[in-house]
């Protein structure tokens, strides 16, 4: 299958990445030899066989019910998680207004 | 004195522990190569040289005060910009996370410090881990310290851990970190001539490295031989809880457990990998380790993987996707850059954000794996391609019950000029044909040095074990390690 410009410009707006024209005209041949490359997974046979969930047999575990039962992934680490943020205001991360 | 930067792992462990020298000592001399080296190679993209110290002086006053001192006591490493480090900038060599100081250590780094590693400086890489010849960096190329003979061209160092094989191959650190999604240990330990180990899936914990493909991703040590890599891969090594697919599993004595007579082992040599218009160089090493394993006692035993020419475009289905969703948090609000332009709201922000801030091979996977997972071909692409992963898986099962280790070519070639390749993605992606295998189904493999080519540039050989039985790797590595003789290093020109 083959995709267009139209094609990549959907997918680069539901990716959130801002491209221009010369950057899309670029990306459609590259793009296109790589799908067709990838294709050819099409001709194996995969009947009866179950997607690849987990490579290495691991079951999910529930960690204790404490509160801060690791207190490096635990609550109450505001500045820490802010200390990083563009544009904190007030304890919250800025961002543009998104209510009219 | 001797020049501690010559030394390994066991040897500085051995130095520092019986008082032959200092850990600062050591420290100093390998700032001081990082440091004459930078403007040349490019492997750092920052030196913490206060840090080596500061661990270094640890150690040295540990011993003074009688305690016992860890596995990787006044070593100073590499740390590959991809693990999180408290305070200490951490970017996977991209403008989105540029000045990001991370509040919190990554797991396996924080091991490795509580071990008596101290951190030289954190090393260049493939932007966000995506690459094969650390061509796409935002902090520029890598430089190999190894040149083809009679000529200045400048080399891959591989990808991604390009920084961490320059480094270690330069002398500019004696074993350094490095992850591996699709070989991005493996390729690069094989273009500079060091060893490299990716582990068990889950043997590393992932909590606090930079995500890139989560199903894939495994941290592994590269060093200058098979003894050191066992020696800090037991530091790196262990349960986690943060990680939800760290193994709950007891971490080997890999060191202890070397043994390079391979008598009653049988090492499988899979027919598949042997493809029409081979490099003859490679197939040439590919025959020399056969005939050191045999030597070393092993059976050789012909085998099969028979979907192994659908392994790439299987990865490079997986990868991307897991790659697009995991990039998805780069926003531009919560951490790393933002772009605003005037009067842009929340959805141009995170358009014009992750346009300025990622590079070309890290977009093109977001597209290619948005596309993939998008409604209408996820199951053409994405679930066709976790089906073929498990017939790959398959073929790995069956092998094994034929053998127990598998021995291969690291790469189809030597290294490449810096270049060459970048202006297409396909033909960088064939990079990867030997050691993507592997990576799909979650199994330890390493690479460790052959020989040189004709043009005196090394060449790795791979080995790939059963699930959890990275000793029998390390094993084979060694076998291969002893008889090689690999004492090859590249000529000082930076």
């Amino acid at each position: 299958m083959s995709v267009d410009k139209a094609t990549v410009a959907k997918i680069a707006s539901l990716a959130r990445l801002r491209m221009s024209d010369e950057e899309l005209d670029r990306m459609v041949p590259e793009f296109n030899n790589i799908l067709a490359w990838v294709e050819q997974l099409g001709e194996v046979d995969v009947t009866g066989i179950e997607p690849m969930t987990a490579v290495i047999p691991n079951s999910l575990r529930l960690r204790d019910d404490v509160v801060d039962a690791d207190p490096l992934t635990g609550g109450g680490k505001r500045d820490a998680v802010l200390a990083n943020a563009p544009a904190a205001e007030h304890g919250f991360f800025g961002v543009p207004k998104v209510i009219e | 004195m001797t020049d501690v930067t010559e030394l390994g792992v066991a040897a500085i462990r051995e130095g520092v522990t019986k008082g032959d020298f200092t850990a600062r000592e050591v420290a100093e001399a390998f700032n001081a190569n990082v440091a004459a080296a930078q403007d040349a190679l490019n492997a750092f993209i920052v030196a913490t040289p206060e840090k080596a110290l500061e661990a270094a002086d640890k150690v040295d006053a540990d011993r003074a005060a009688g305690k016992a001192l860890g596995k990787m006591a006044g070593v100073p490493i590499g740390m590959k910009d991809l693990f999180a480090t408290q305070g200490v900038q951490t970017t996977a060599a991209s403008h989105i996370l540029e000045g990001f100081k991370p509040e919190y250590e990554s797991t396996v780094s924080r091991k490795l410090w509580e071990a008596g590693a101290g951190m030289l400086g954190k090393l260049n890489l493939d932007q966000f881990a995506m690459g094969s010849s650390n061509e796409t960096s935002y902090f520029g190329n890598v430089i190999s310290p190894w040149r083809k003979q009679g000529s200045n061209a400048a080399l891959a160092p591989g990808g991604s851990s390009g920084g961490s094989s320059a480094a270690v191959s330069a002398r500019l650190a004696p074993a350094a970190t490095g992850t591996d999604t699709g070989g991005s240990i493996r390729q690069p330990a094989a273009f500079t001539g060091i060893s490299g180990i990716k582990p068990t899936y889950g043997r590393c914990s992932r909590w606090g490295i930079v995500a890139f493909a989560s199903s894939l991703d495994q941290a592994g040590p590269m060093a200058r031989d098979v003894r050191d890599c066992a020696i800090m891969l037991e530091a790196m090594a262990g349960f986690d809880p943060k990680d939800a697919t760290s193994l709950d599993l007891p971490v080997p004595e890999w060191e202890a457990g070397l043994n390079a007579d391979l008598r009653g082992k049988k090492v499988g040599i899979p027919r598949e990998y042997r493809m029409d218009g081979m490099d003859a160089e490679v197939a040439k090493s590919w025959d020399d380790g056969i005939a050191w394993l045999k030597d070393a006692g092993a059976e050789i035993v012909d085998i099969s993987l028979p979907h192994t020419k659908y392994a790439l475009p299987t990865y490079y289905i997986i990868a991307p996707a897991e790659a697009s969703s995991n990039l998805a948090r780069y926003d531009g609000v919560r951490y790393g850059l933002r772009d605003l332009p005037d009067g842009a709201g929340l959805q141009d922000m995170y358009a014009a954000t992750r346009a300025a801030g990622f590079g070309d091979e890290v977009k093109r996977r977001i597209l290619i794996g948005t596309y993939v997972l998008s409604a209408g071909f996820y199951d053409a692409y994405y679930t066709q391609a976790q089906k073929v992963r498990t017939l790959i898986s398959h073929d790995f099962k069956n092998a094994f019950t034929e053998c127990d280790v598998i021995l291969a070519p690291t790469t189809p070639t030597a290294s490449f000029p810096l270049g060459d390749k970048l202006d297409d993605p396909l033909a960088m992606y064939l990079n990867d044909v030997f050691s993507v295998p592997a990576s799909l189904a979650g199994l330890p493999a390493m690479s460790v040095p052959a020989g040189l080519n004709r043009e005196g540039l090394p060449l790795g050989l791979q080995l790939i074990g059963k699930a959890f039985d990275e000793q029998g790797v390390l094993n084979a590595g060694l076998a291969i390690e002893q008889r090689a003789g690999f004492a090859a290093k590249p000529e000082k020109w930076w």
